[in-house]
């Protein structure tokens, strides 16, 4: 049946808005384009922690420039998720010095104790999204897992593991961004 | 002990805070430089600091900054490359994180020297956190009257900024940071020209590693001559090295350039040691890009003399029987690793991070990395071995940036030292992929 209401265009939050004013004027003037990664973090964080096509779009129109010029760039750089993702996704160091320290071994217990596949579908209870990732800069505290902009070192025991998956169950909002810090509401609206 | 020029307070409390890193002697170096010296004067005792590029290359800051372009009325940039993603190597982030002001400091004296009145801090986008970090420290610099318009009254004005990367190795490549900064792909650019003539937005624009940055400060305040002194011939002042893998003490350490490997590895100053009580088998001791070395390599040169941290002796008798220092990301490995899943593992990351724009490296990576996985997994045939050496060989030299030779010397170092390994794979693949299967024999020494 053919729905009867348009679906809803994304907007960015007052806070949002403020915050990409903030950084375009970083930039010459006729270089707004250079905000694009900038931009995309604050889309990701809004959103529900991926870029759907629709806020890519919106990008786009916030910075001037074709939405082809956007999804080029969101394809190519590894962070911008192109499709959902579950509350927390857990971003695993496999290159070399983790994977001296044991992070073959730490993926194989992520993937058993969520249900979560690396790479896959979230978990059943859309906790977490399992995701392989290259270097971290952390190859001495490996092996390492990233969790938004929080880093988990030296996850080489049961201990150290479910305290970090502990700590993720337990979290009922995410932390606020700095812009987010007045409490509005989009804070908490992805959770 | 030795001297530590740019850590020695990364430890004390508050230190990220401009009040704190201020009563340790913080900005000196802008003071002196603004109200004391010409830019150009700033320049010359980098000069004579002999300062090499921290960030992997080597190649002296002093003449990188002599060659920016400097016409009349267009504005120049200073770069700051804080996009550190070469396995092995982390000690920008700790660097940037622990002590915020430090880097600052050294942008403000740099952007002077260069006449640079914008300059980015190009951040890799994982580090969101330190980005955070660095913006505080920024405001508090723009409030102590370090930044913005009139900097300390000399009549100087400076903007610094930072940007977030979004997840390529590749934008390390200076021109394909330069691209990304300007909101595209980060696709390398084909040079000339280069970025001292045309660089961001195509402006004249000298592009730094983080820890060449932040040494700055220490050779202004004491002089290009006093940082000279330091280290071994044309190797001078301290380095910032990352170590990890299978070492008792991982972690940062600043070392005088000139300290024996061997030193490095097992005093309790530094790594002390291999863990579990193991046997020392191989060290990638510059980034995953630089050639491996087995044990026997990496602690004397071919001559038999002491393998000393410098860039020369790291290099010595080139890549036959040595390596780099590149950005100083040691990788240990013990007895018990399997150079064929390192070798491997590495070159995943490669193909994983080529940015496809030539086929050497698009396609080249992507064989070297099937080949490998192959004969790590019990299916490698025995052309195998030449095979991969060939294309290792094809991609070099044969690509617009460096990521081609980063993705192929590993490969060919590893067929070099351990082509008896890679063997044994292919003909024991029952035996070698065991789970916890170790290689019974000894690395061979070219």
């Amino acid at each position: 049946m053919e729905s009867t209401t348009a679906p809803v265009k994304p907007q960015f939050s007052e806070a949002a808005k403020a915050e990409i004013d903030r950084i375009c004027k970083q930039y010459p003037e006729e270089r707004r384009k250079s905000a694009m990664l900038p931009v995309l973090h604050i889309a990701q964080a809004e959103f529900g922690g991926w870029v759907a096509p629709e806020v890519q779009d919106l990008v786009a129109e916030v910075l001037g420039v074709k939405p082809i010029e956007v999804y080029e760039v969101s394809t190519f750089y590894t962070m911008f998720n192109l499709k959902p993702v579950g509350k927390h996704v857990l971003e695993i160091c496999r290159t070399g010095p983790c994977q001296l320290r044991g992070s073959d071994e730490l993926t194989l217990e992520l993937e058993r104790i969520t249900g979560a596949k690396v790479g896959g579908e979230p978990s059943a209870d859309g906790l977490f999204t399992l995701k392989e990732v290259e270097c971290l800069a952390a190859c001495g505290f490996a092996p390492v897992v990233q969790v938004r902009e929080k880093y988990y070192e030296q996850l080489d025991t049961e201990e150290s593991v479910n305290a970090m998956l502990s700590e993720l169950r337990n979290m009922v909002h995410r932390p606020a961004l700095p812009w987010e810090e007045k409490g509005l509401p989009n804070a908490v609206a992805n959770n | 002990m030795g001297r530590k020029l740019l850590t020695e307070h990364i430890n004390v409390e508050g230190i990220d805070t401009f009040e704190v890193y201020r009563k340790h002697g913080g900005y000196r170096s802008v003071e002196k430089a603004l109200k004391t010296m010409t830019p150009d004067e700033v320049v010359e005792e980098v000069k004579k600091s002999g300062l090499r590029g921290r960030g992997g290359a080597g190649f002296p800051t002093g003449m990188k900054w002599s060659f920016l372009a400097k016409p009349e009325g267009v504005p120049r940039y200073l770069v700051c490359n804080a996009d550190e993603s070469e396995p092995g190597t982390f000690k920008d982030r700790q660097l940037m994180s622990k002590l915020p002001h430090l880097l600052i400091e050294g942008m403000i004296t740099s952007s002077y020297a260069l006449g640079a009145n914008t300059s980015y801090i190009y951040i890799r986008g994982e580090l969101l956190y330190v980005l955070r970090i660095l913006e505080k420290a920024i405001a508090e610099a723009y409030a102590a009257g370090f930044l913005g318009k009139n900097i300390l009254g000399s009549g100087y004005d400076l903007d610094l900024y930072v940007h977030p990367g979004g997840g390529a190795y590749i934008c390390g490549e200076e021109t394909a940071l330069l691209e990304s900064l300007e909101g595209k792909r980060g696709n390398p650019r084909n040079k000339p020209p280069f970025p001292a003539v045309q660089g961001l937005y195509a402006r004249p624009t000298v592009v730094n590693n983080v820890e060449s940055i932040a040494a700055v400060p220490v050779i202004v305040n004491d002089g290009g001559d006093e940082y000279a002194k330091i280290g071994v011939g044309r190797s001078t002042g301290t380095k910032l090295i990352s170590a990890c893998g299978h070492l008792n003490k991982p972690g940062i350490y600043e070392i005088e350039l000139g300290v024996p490997v061997e030193e490095f590895i097992y005093s309790d100053e530094y790594c002390g040691g291999i863990w579990k009580g193991r046997d020392l088998k191989a060290v990638v001791a510059g980034g995953s890009s630089v050639p491996i070395l087995p044990k026997e390599l990496i602690l004397k040169t071919a001559a038999g003399e002491p393998r000393l941290m410098t860039y020369e002796s790291l290099s010595d008798g080139g890549f036959v029987t040595g390596t780099m220092l590149g950005s100083g990301g040691f990788i240990a490995m013990d007895e018990t690793t399997c150079i064929v899943r390192n070798t491997w593992n590495f070159s995943r990351f490669y193909h994983h991070e080529s940015c496809g724009q030539c086929s050497p490296c698009r396609e080249g990576t992507g064989w070297l990395e099937k080949i490998l996985h192959r004969i790590e997994h019990g299916h490698g045939t025995e052309r195998d071995i030449d095979v991969l050496a060939s294309v290792a060989k094809q991609i070099e030299g044969n690509t617009i940036c460096p990521l081609g030779e980063a993705a192929a010397w590993p490969v060919s170092a590893a067929i070099r030292h351990f082509r008896d390994e890679f063997e044994w794979h292919i003909r024991n693949p029952q035996e070698a992929t065991r789970p916890g299967a170790v290689y019974p024999g000894k690395a061979v020494l070219v």
